[in-house]
């Protein structure tokens, strides 16, 4: 259960890393999950992150950038990124920015 | 004078002045969606409309008043055909070429990963979109949207 107050959590397996976010990822908060993840990033260079959206209430085209800029970053040295539990919102503005070029999207089943 | 695109009477109507600071994003997604709940909207109604309100007042936030603090007004305004209009204006910079602005991916920010789509959002999420700006002067940003539609 993530607490009001954590905008993140991440988990590590390997070299996955799990960032999960909490709260709602537009411009205002954009820029706080930018440090946290790029920090994460830095220090664990995962080949694979994963970001878990299953807590994030809201997402508007900020976050559609925080994502594919922290795509860029592990693209970077060879990683990928993977974008999961996207609500129904968040899928119907990844569909319309076409980010699933760049990015695994992986909904519920 | 303009030719009206609802043809029903005004049932409900507020009005809201913002400072461009980026915690009102929120608070104005959070009244305008509360504000929709009187024209029975469906849960994909109010995601659509909370998008691209948020996308209007970031850009006021970030480019309109891009150095300084400058008022957002908003305007939601519920018409008896279950149609809503969502007018947001602010006095700041102004747009030098809004068809320019108006395209996908388009945006002067790049180095802060904005992602260009703000205008394509609107305009995909509501109805329609008008765009008027003046060098200077301001923009101000009309949306309209049937509520409601997926309903029948």
């Amino acid at each position: 259960m993530l607490k009001n107050t954590d905008c993140i959590i991440e988990k590590t397996q390997g070299k996955t890393l799990t960032v999960i976010l909490n709260g709602e990822l537009d411009h205002h908060n954009a820029a706080k999950f930018r440090t946290k993840i790029d920090s994460l990033i830095q220090s664990k260079k995962p080949m694979t992150l994963v970001l878990d959206l299953a807590h994030i209430d809201f997402m508007d085209s900020s976050g559609l950038g925080l994502i594919m800029g922290r795509y860029q970053n592990v693209q970077g040295y060879g990683g990928k990124l993977i974008v999961r539990n996207p609500s129904e919102a968040i899928l119907k503005i990844c569909r319309l920015s076409g980010i699933g070029r760049f990015v695994k999207i992986e909904t519920k089943q | 004078m303009k030719q009206s695109i609802t043809h029903g009477s005004l049932t409900n109507t507020i009005k809201l002045a913002l400072p461009s600071l980026s915690v009102n994003e929120g608070i104005a997604r959070s009244v305008i969606s509360s504000f929709c709940i009187c024209l029975g909207p469906t849960a994909t109604d109010i995601a659509d409309i909370k998008c691209a309100v948020s996308e209007a007042v970031t850009n006021c936030i970030v480019h309109a008043y891009k150095n300084s603090v400058g008022m957002i007004y908003i305007t939601a305004e519920a018409f008896s055909d279950s149609v809503i209009k969502i007018t947001i204006r602010d006095k700041g910079c102004g747009i030098a070429d809004v068809k320019q602005a108006r395209q996908p991916l388009f945006t002067t920010d790049a180095q802060n990963e904005r992602s260009g789509l703000g205008f394509t959002v609107m305009e995909s999420f509501m109805d329609r979109l008008s765009v008027r700006s003046v060098i200077g002067k301001g923009t101000t940003v009309i949306m309209h949207k049937k509520i409601g539609d997926a309903v029948g």
